[in-house]
């Protein structure tokens, strides 16, 4: 299989990451290798797993929670108590 | 001398009495300490400052320890060599000019160097047990639900553990047994089964007399000269202590780095969705360039301004492997070589206590060797991975050195046997 430019560059626009075009070409580059090793897993037999999962479940009790001082200490933006995000035209 | 290995100097006094009373710790990066920014290695948390601890930050501050600082790690967590950190490279107190391994590197360096009594760090895919055994100390990787994750930053979340750093078995024990425990606030903890031995300290008592060791083939084959020689003297010295050592087959590890990273990368390119420069992280929204008014280019440019380059490949990897067309390709295969990993290890304990390997197939890189081919990075962590997807406690204890430097030895154990390891680890110092 082979990565091209686009590919990374649909990919990067899905997780919502610019990259630079130099970046583009060297992970091309990089995800061919990779994914070609990943190719191994085809290989791998079907098996049960069988992994005991249990519910943990509490009683929906209030609580203290953070203020909303401490909510907003770390926004970049803030405004009347709310964060801010970039303007949507 | 300076190894870099702390990113933040900070004091936080615990309470006076208590097993860790007059002991220091260094808390690796990722975990919060509230009031301590906690940066994640990452440049968009460089000013992050957290309004809570980790549960595991106050019991050990509860046991009396000190917090004497937060240490450097690879970005997230996503390397073998602290080199990926946005705040410099930490050197190998024990062997210079090389990597202290990674994503911990920062605890094992202060630990190594004496900078720290003990250290906590997280352990996804082998982040605690690479930094130990390329520095020279002990670490310990908990069974998956022993130790609380609450306020640990997430990179994998069905993978990771909080573990101790430490000079010596027992004093890794003592911090283990600070931590251990089930948490409210984290609903994937539970409680080992009943009559499971959990005097963590008392088990480091190195009475390895009639111990089966298990030796997986498959971990020793791959590893180099000088680390198979050192692995060798290791057995010996249980053999000499009354062990039995077997060699035992592990067919499933040779698909566990695939399955690793594709499952890490998954949960990474999810839980790093959250750093979008709104609530917490750099801004990308600046107005200048072009990005005024579209969400989606705001979040990208403050996400590229953010990350370091570890970080977006696994990121936009991750992103590949559960979007449209590939999901079952890479996500769902990686899922049944993750289950085939675990019965490996069920059917191996059938006939063995515990099993035994080199914890890294290799000495500590030199710094800046790893860092232009990421698969060659990836592979180094062949024998940590299957315990993650095992979800299996682990431990690694200094056991010699080659020219290059330190060399670990891995002992690995069914679920909620970490007295064992500490047992059959107390015996190799």
């Amino acid at each position: 299989m082979t990565v091209d430019d686009e590919e990374v560059r649909h990919v990067a626009s899905l997780a919502r990451i610019d990259l630079d075009d130099e970046e583009v070409g060297r992970f091309a580059e990089q995800f061919d290798d990779i994914l070609a090793y990943f190719e191994a897993l085809e290989d791998v037999p079907d098996v049960e797993d069988d992994t005991e999962l249990a519910n943990v479940m509490r009683p929906d009790e209030v609580r203290e929670g953070l203020t909303q001082a401490e909510a907003l200490r770390n926004a970049p933006e803030t405004e009347d108590g709310y964060f801010k995000g970039p303007n949507v035209s | 001398m300076s190894h870099n290995a702390f990113i933040t100097d900070a004091r936080i006094d615990g309470e006076d009495t208590g097993p860790l009373a007059g002991l220091t710790v260094g808390i690796k990066d990722n975990i919060s300490t509230a009031g301590v920014r906690t940066t994640c290695g990452s440049a968009t948390l460089a000013e992050y400052v957290p309004p809570y601890s980790a549960t595991v930050v106050d019991r050990l501050l509860e046991a009396g320890a000190t917090v004497v600082g937060k240490t450097n790690m690879d970005e997230f967590g996503m390397g073998t060599t602290t080199e990926t950190s946005a705040f410099g490279p930490t050197e190998n107190p024990a062997a210079e000019g090389r990597v202290p391994g990674g994503s911990s590197g920062g605890s094992a360096a202060a630990v190594a160097a004496g900078e720290a009594d003990v250290a906590l760090g997280s352990d996804t895919g082998g982040s605690v047990r690479c930094p130990a055994a390329f520095c020279g100390v002990v670490g310990i990787k908990p069974t998956y639900g022993l130790v609380s994750r609450y306020g640990l930053v997430a990179y994998a979340n069905s993978l990771e553990q909080i573990g101790p750093l430490a000079p010596t078995v027992e004093l890794a024990a003592e911090a283990l047994d600070a931590i251990a425990g089930p948490d409210p606030r984290d609903a994937t903890t539970r409680a080992p089964p009943e009559g499971t031995e959990t005097d963590y300290p008392a088990a480091a008592d190195a009475d390895v007399e009639g111990m089966t060791v298990g030796v997986p083939t498959e971990l020793v084959e791959g590893a180099d000269d000088g680390v198979r020689t050192v692995f060798e003297d290791a057995l010996d010295e249980l053999r000499a202590r009354g062990a039995s050592v077997e060699a035992v087959s592990l067919p499933s590890v040779e698909t566990a780095v695939q399955a690793y990273y594709v499952i890490a990368m998954s949960e990474a390119s999810s839980n790093l969705a959250r750093f979008d420069g709104v609530r917490y992280g750099t801004d990308g929204e600046d107005g200048e360039d072009g990005t005024e008014g579209n969400w989606n280019d705001s979040f990208a440019a403050a996400r590229e301004a953010g990350f370091g380059e570890e970080v977006k490949r696994r990121v936009l990897l991750g992103t590949y492997a559960l979007s449209a067309g590939y999901h079952d390709k890479y996500y769902k295969r990686a899922q049944d070589a993750r289950a085939w990993v675990k019965r490996d290890f069920e059917e191996a304990f059938e006939s063995v206590d515990l099993l035994a390997s080199p914890t890294m197939p290799v000495p500590p890189f030199e710094l800046g060797e790893s860092l232009e081919d990421p698969l060659r990075m990836y592979l180094a962590d062949a024998n940590t991975v299957p315990v993650n997807l095992a979800n299996l406690p682990a431990i690694s204890v200094p056991a010699g050195e080659t020219d290059e430097g330190p060399v670990g030895v891995q002992f690995v154990a069914p679920a909620f046997g970490e007295a064992t390891l500490v047992r059959a680890g107390s015996a190799l110092e």
